[in-house]
């Protein structure tokens, strides 16, 4: 066994990335710390490292994933969501390596309403990366099937919202999950989603790194309070064959993390308000904190992969 | 017949009118049965309503999140109803509907109509 506990010990899957390296540099991840996989050893850079900017070379690729804006709400979990969007913007802004574009990964209103997506909008041209990719919320879609969502971010996309892009060697594919949810039910895909999701998928070679961003999550957070896709297993069978798949969902208003096998799952924090942690509450609803502790629990997640490197850095930082 | 007999006469009849239909001195008509389900913590309550056909029920969100009152045989829909906001419905039919809310389907109720 090597003495130098920052390589890889075990390399199960014979594809360089170690589970218990992984996890270690997520724990990094909570001080503010980019962990990046080279040459089979994993590096910590801290993000306000300003020689890390330039050890940056072409190629790599780094990006920023926000989610649950709820434009619109205005109960006292907090009153002034457009000010805490404001504040993941200029989170954005201040990081050391600019993100090429940014990630919304859905619940961008709270009532579907036109002021609260143009709130959003306004807001978001003060971001340096002014490409966004959006995926719906359920809060997204209400009263009229998401045809206002669709005419304001569904260009290039499919059916209720559904795309694919690529970024450097890495392949981008937003679902969405949020439409004509059953009684009883959990986030769902539906069968003309996965047909597309393994046409889009399968001439690529399976060195591609994946990224997939939907709005609920596609693992199985907490079944009771909704926390899960019905057919996600159909989606991920799609992927299984990839080296680095990487999962970016919202819904949850909490960071959450697991690794199973290839794959990376991972929710981000809400700009708007936090929730329970699962089953912590009678119910999911916004959880109201002393004021001065709101901002330290809504967060932006940036994301940097080191082109030839199989994972992908996954870090989230707090407003505050 | 003598005037005072009249008189008596006539106060007998209508006493008698009044005794025999107590509803002629009063205004009110009769209004619909109504009966209430409140929303809060992401729960219908009562989880089960059962009701009288012809029944208005009116569905209240009391809940800091929007929730809608939504069928499952598409016979009722709400839009979607944000703090305070009300819905109401009469069903006709007796009947089991039973409904949930699109927004967080895992909201389930039942309203039982006979």
């Amino acid at each position: 066994m090597q003495k130098n506990s920052d390589s890889i010990l075990f390399d199960h899957n014979h594809d360089g990335i170690d589970r218990r390296g992984f996890l270690k540099c997520m724990a990094w991840a909570g001080t503010g710390a980019l962990c990046v996989l080279q040459g089979g050893v994993l590096k910590s850079y801290s993000l306000s490292d300003p020689s890390h900017a330039k050890k940056a070379a072409a190629g790599d690729l780094s990006f920023v994933q926000i989610s649950d804006s709820h434009m619109g709400f205005n109960k006292p979990a907090n009153p002034d969501v457009a000010a805490t969007l404001q504040a993941a913007v200029q989170k954005i802004n201040a990081l050391t390596v600019p993100p090429e574009f940014i990630l919304h990964t859905g619940d961008i209103s709270h009532l579907s309403k036109p002021g609260e997506f143009d709130n959003v909008d306004q807001i978001l041209k003060s971001a340096r990366p002014q490409d966004v990719f959006f995926v719906p919320g359920e809060h997204d879609v209400l009263e009229d099937d998401g045809n206002q969502y669709r005419e304001r971010y569904g260009k290039n996309t499919r059916g209720s919202g559904w795309h694919s892009f690529d970024k450097k060697g890495v392949h981008f594919i937003g679902l969405v999950n949020v439409m004509n949810l059953k009684a009883g039910g959990l986030g769902s895909l539906g069968g003309e989603q996965l047909e597309w999701l393994e046409d889009d998928t399968k001439h690529l070679s399976k060195s591609t790194p994946i990224v997939v961003f939907a709005h609920i999550p596609l693992w199985s957070v907490y079944p009771e309070w909704g926390w899960g896709t019905e057919d996600s297993a159909q989606a991920l069978a799609y992927l299984k064959r990839f080296g680095s798949v990487t999962v970016l969902n919202g819904h949850i208003h909490q960071t959450m993390q697991k690794v199973e096998g290839n794959v990376t799952f991972h929710t981000a924090a809400s700009t708007a308000f936090p929730q329970p942690h699962p089953g912590a509450a009678p119910s999911a609803g916004p959880m109201k904190v002393p004021p001065e502790q709101l901002r330290s629990l809504l967060g932006v997640t940036d994301v940097n992969h080191v082109h030839g490197s199989h994972a992908l850095a996954v870090i989230d930082s707090t407003l505050e | 017949m003598k005037r005072s007999n009249w008189i008596l006469c006539i106060a007998a009849v209508m006493l008698l009118a009044l005794v025999a239909f107590p509803a002629l001195d009063r205004k009110v008509a009769a209004t619909p049965p109504t009966a209430e389900v409140t929303i809060d913590n992401f729960t219908f309550s009562p989880a089960t309503l059962t009701v009288k056909a012809g029944t208005q029920v009116t569905w209240t969100n009391h809940d800091d999140m929007p929730h809608t009152v939504t069928s499952e045989d598409q016979t009722f829909k709400s839009k979607a109803l944000d703090t305070d906001e009300k819905f109401s419905f009469t069903p006709s039919k007796p009947g089991t509907y039973t409904y949930y809310c699109s927004i967080h389907p895992k909201m389930t109720g039942k309203l039982v109509v006979e």
